[in-house]
């Protein structure tokens, strides 16, 4: 059986293109075989997290367009088998796509024998979104525990479910323990309550993914990073297994620690 | 109670839920995607029709949406919240 996801958030720079990145490697890990679809059709950035920039020659408009066949534009990643890009088009802008074409283009990545399809959604409700939108079987919402984020969030899940997509699941990103911890950032249960959806995963604050995406290697696959655990979490979830959320309790802060907190401030 | 609590300043509500109370109105009005324009011709016309059967105080009339607690589904629902001072009756010709 196969599934086109998207993956959304309306606000950007929230961690759509990094999460989609590691979702796909991790279910590659896993011995299923994924298509990644950059939508962001202008603003092109898959590839570069993905660490497969030099290897594009055609892309998602060449295929809808006809200029070459879907297996010529998708990309074989070396290192995970099974796991596929179709990198989107750089100088073209978002109209040279409809939401029809979008959907053709899914029906035919799933007779390809994809298990899992996941379309890497640009930021905005406008046309890039519907397109993202149009082939998809179910979405995921990222959002961070910030107010922009979160409004944003709640306008996307307001207009997923206008265009037939329910219950989208949601994914905490960047989630700082130590803010938590003292009151000053929204909490996973202040999140969920607000925008009243089954949350899919928490992906903590963690400097590996930014280590990762300099090096375009995923963080999925980083064993000793806590963002890398959470994405195996996420992955599993997908695939229909129940993990708890994790727990993100920290190290009781030592006396000496508190005391050099103190003057810091 | 933590020691170090003692030298923070009290009273002052952590900015975690002050981002979210400030959130959840937010998302009051975005929900319904109801302009203050449109409250603003609601209002008039709320006091067009009351006027009719009573003299109200339009300075301190005061129309708009909150949210409540939902019976059904533990949710909340926005609801439409108006407090309308009444400075004494007409006379209603039947």
């Amino acid at each position: 059986m196969s599934e086109v996801i998207v993956i959304t958030s309306g606000k950007g720079g929230v961690g759509k293109t990094t999460t989609s990145a590691n979702l796909g490697c991790g279910l590659a890990v896993l011995g299923k075989k994924v298509a990644l679809v950059d939508a962001d059709i202008g603003l092109r950035n898959l590839d570069v997290v993905m660490g497969l920039e030099n290897r594009i020659v055609y892309d998602l408009v060449d295929v809808v367009e006809g200029n070459c066949r879907l297996k010529q534009a998708l990309i074989k990643d070396k290192r995970y088998d099974g796991l596929f890009l179709l990198p989107a088009a750089q100088t073209r802008d978002k109209d040279a796509v409809s939401p029809e074409q979008m959907q053709k283009l899914c029906e035919s990545l799933k007779e390809e024998g994809f298990d899992f399809i996941l379309i890497d959604c640009p930021a905005g409700i406008e046309q890039g979104f519907k397109n993202a939108i149009a082939g998809a079987d179910r979405a995921v919402v990222i959002t961070t525990p910030e107010v922009s984020a979160v409004r944003d969030a709640d306008r996307i899940i307001g207009l997923l479910e206008a265009n037939g997509l329910n219950n989208p699941m949601l994914i905490l990103n960047r989630l700082r323990i130590d803010l938590v911890q003292r009151g000053d950032m929204m909490n996973i249960e202040d999140v969920t309550e607000i925008l009243a959806v089954d949350i899919l995963g928490v992906v903590p604050d963690d400097e590996a993914i930014v280590i990762a995406t300099n090096k375009g290697e995923p963080a999925v696959t980083n064993q000793e990073s806590r963002a890398g655990q959470a994405y195996r979490n996420i992955v599993q979830r997908i695939i229909g297994q129940e993990i708890p959320i994790m727990s993100f309790e920290e190290q009781p802060v030592s006396f000496f620690e508190k005391l050099k907190g103190l003057f810091r401030h | 109670m933590d020691f170090f609590s003692f030298f923070k300043k009290k009273n002052v509500p952590p900015s975690g839920s002050v981002a979210k109370d400030r959130l959840k109105l937010v998302l009051v009005h975005d929900r319904v995607n109801c302009s203050s324009q449109v409250l603003e011709m609601l209002k008039t016309d709320i006091i067009k029709v009351i006027s009719n059967y009573m003299e109200i105080d339009e300075e301190e009339l005061d129309i708009q949406i909150t949210q409540t607690q939902s019976e059904e589904n533990n949710g909340t629902v926005p609801v439409l919240y108006a407090n309308i001072p009444i400075k004494s009756m007409r006379k209603v010709q039947d």
